[in-house]
């Protein structure tokens, strides 16, 4: 499961880096970081029920020359501390790294009150924050000293479960920088999170149609790695993005915002259409919320044609 | 010696009025209630009670004051000028275009602002994790902390001192800055802290009460706080809002208000 990977490497890092601590507002089991209190005690911080005051124990702890990381579900993780997050760490230049579990219509059963479709919307708007999504654990094995390293706020949006293994371990990627998948000159389709492996099938499908498709995976939403996306829609002049999350400001929107801007294209978004989640599984929901491979084929030939 | 200390102690809380009056007057407008309300606590601590040093701002084992308060930014500018960490001339500038003098505290512009806050609650929950902190790094000090007593209406506050007691944060010493009044009048009225004390006592800490316009009593509670092993400590300073100044001294409306030049030289001139 990626939150084992996700915990294994907060040990991992841990051991050399005598700074990390470790924060929860009990939700560590289900985030599966009980491991580390074991490994860490001392470095380990559950501040009960109480988001809030985590963020601000965060913030005081980085000033004080500690990395914080941070984890609870991606609502709390952000709508619950959008002012936290915002001025104790972004705006007083702290460096605290904050997971957030189970975004968009991975909360499956938690249903809709758990349900943040606008976790990165949030966080899009505060300067300097950096957005990571990853798509499998060698993704995030490789991007995650990097987020260690790099000084500042950095949001981790984490699938805790069984994530679609699309990546060979051993593949290096570069925190900022997207991932061509699969080259192609008809149309782009750009991925994050869950929706990558959605958009590998999707690929495949239009290939079998006759249409050729490029698939950029992005796992940082911000910064957006706008050369690649601008080199890629000047290539095959039509884009698609996927996203587990609202259409409304999250990806797609950072891809549309920038393309408008500079290389205008026809654009299609694939994600949560402004409307709230409820309780379900995820295959299920992905259907009801036209987020599965044909739904981005169908948009893939609809902005070809454009 | 302890006369000698107290006198001048006042006369620097005197002189930190004096400023913030000053530049407030000559900006205009401003925070001036609760910036006059806390004159004698920054006094206590920028002038005795905190181990700094202006010539080495950022010195790693110096004490901390985060001022949860953020608007009483021009007081601690005033006290941060008098003090030797920038010219006193430089508080002219408050709030004026392309200032480091913000109408709220903010460390990444101000030397020896030791952290940002504004948005009410935040600076205290963030004073907690420097506490804790400090501890885990054994590092000895003390981080000082002001919060208002209509910021205490923030839930955030109670997370914090929840936390902050339950892990015997005996390096925290906290302020509440008990001067009743809130923007738009009467705390009493709008949203009572009563009883205060107990509320504080309930939640794990040391707790004392003192006249927070007598630098001698501030004092003697530091002293007395910073030997609660065990605890972190809550001094709650009766105070009065815009103490100090004839216009907004117990003012209900000393939130914020316009001081005009003609204001602003009387009460100078009354101090």
């Amino acid at each position: 499961m990626l939150r084992d990977t996700y915990c294994d490497l907060l040990i991992e890092h841990a051991k050399e880096n005598k700074n990390i601590v470790l924060l929860d507002a009990d939700l560590s089991k289900a985030g599966g970081l009980k491991r580390f209190m074991a490994a860490f005690p001392d470095r380990f911080i559950n501040v009960g029920v109480a988001e809030a005051n985590m963020i601000g124990i965060a913030a005081g702890l980085s000033a004080m020359g500690w990395i914080p990381f941070t984890h609870t579900f991606t609502p709390f993780a952000t709508r619950r501390v959008c002012d936290q997050v915002t001025l104790s760490v972004a705006y007083a230049g702290l460096n605290v790294k904050m997971a957030g579990s189970d975004p968009g219509i991975a909360a499956e059963l938690n249903g809709g009150t758990h349900m943040s479709l606008e976790d990165v919307a949030i966080m899009r708007n505060i300067p300097g924050m950096v957005i990571f999504e990853p798509v499998d654990s060698a993704q995030l094995k490789s991007v995650f000293p990097q987020i260690l390293n790099y000084d500042g706020g950095c949001y981790i949006r984490l699938f805790r479960k069984n994530a679609v293994k699309v990546y060979e371990d051993g593949t290096e990627f570069t925190l900022g920088k997207g991932h061509v998948i699969k080259s192609g000159k008809d149309v782009t389709i750009i991925a994050t999170g869950i929706m990558v492996s959605e958009s590998v099938k999707a690929a495949d499908e239009l290939e079998k149609l006759g249409v050729s498709a490029e698939l950029i995976n992005i796992h940082t939403i911000k910064p957006l790695d706008t050369d690649l996306i601008l080199n890629s829609a000047k290539k095959t002049g039509a884009v698609v993005a996927a996203e587990n999350h609202s259409v409304v400001n999250g990806l797609g929107s950072a891809v549309a915002e920038f393309l408008s801007e500079n290389f205008p294209v026809p654009v299609k978004r694939i994600g949560v259409r402004d409307r709230f989640g409820e309780v379900g599984k995820t295959d299920y929901l992905k259907t009801i919320m036209n987020m599965r491979a044909e739904d981005i084929v169908q948009a893939a030939q609809s902005v070809i044609k454009r | 010696m302890v006369t000698q200390k107290s006198s001048y102690l006042t006369e620097k809380a005197k002189d930190i009025r004096r400023e913030t009056i000053k530049c407030i007057g000559n900006l205009g407008v401003g925070h001036i209630g609760g910036c006059l309300s806390v004159a004698e606590v920054l006094s206590v601590l920028y002038f005795d009670a905190m181990k700094i040093d202006p010539q080495n701002p950022k010195m790693p084992d110096r004490d901390r004051l985060i001022v949860s308060k953020g608007h009483a930014g021009p007081a601690v500018y005033a006290a941060l000028a008098l003090r030797g960490y920038f010219g006193v001339e430089e508080l002219m500038t408050l709030n004026k275009n392309g200032t480091s003098l913000p109408s709220h505290c903010d460390m990444n512009k101000t030397t020896g602002i030791d952290m940002t806050t504004g948005s009410l609650g935040q600076g205290f929950s963030i004073a907690t994790g420097m506490a804790l902190g400090a501890k885990m790094d054994n590092l000895g000090i003390t981080i000082y902390t002001i919060i208002g007593d209509g910021e205490s209406q923030e839930g955030q506050i109670w997370e914090a001192a929840m936390f902050a007691g339950n892990r015997k944060l005996d390096n925290l010493v906290a302020f509440t800055d008990n001067n009743k009044i809130q923007l738009d009048g009467w705390t009493g009225e709008i949203n009572s802290l009563h009883p205060l004390e107990d509320k504080w006592k309930a939640f794990g800490w040391h707790v004392q009460h003192v006249d927070g316009h007598n630098a001698h009593e501030i004092s003697r509670a530091i002293t007395c706080a910073k030997s609660a092993f065990g605890f972190p400590s809550m001094i709650i300073l009766d105070t009065v809002k815009g103490r100090g100044a004839y216009f907004s001294d117990n003012n209900p409306d000393s939130h914020s208000m316009t001081v005009t030049e003609e204001m602003w030289r009387k009460a100078v001139a009354e101090l």
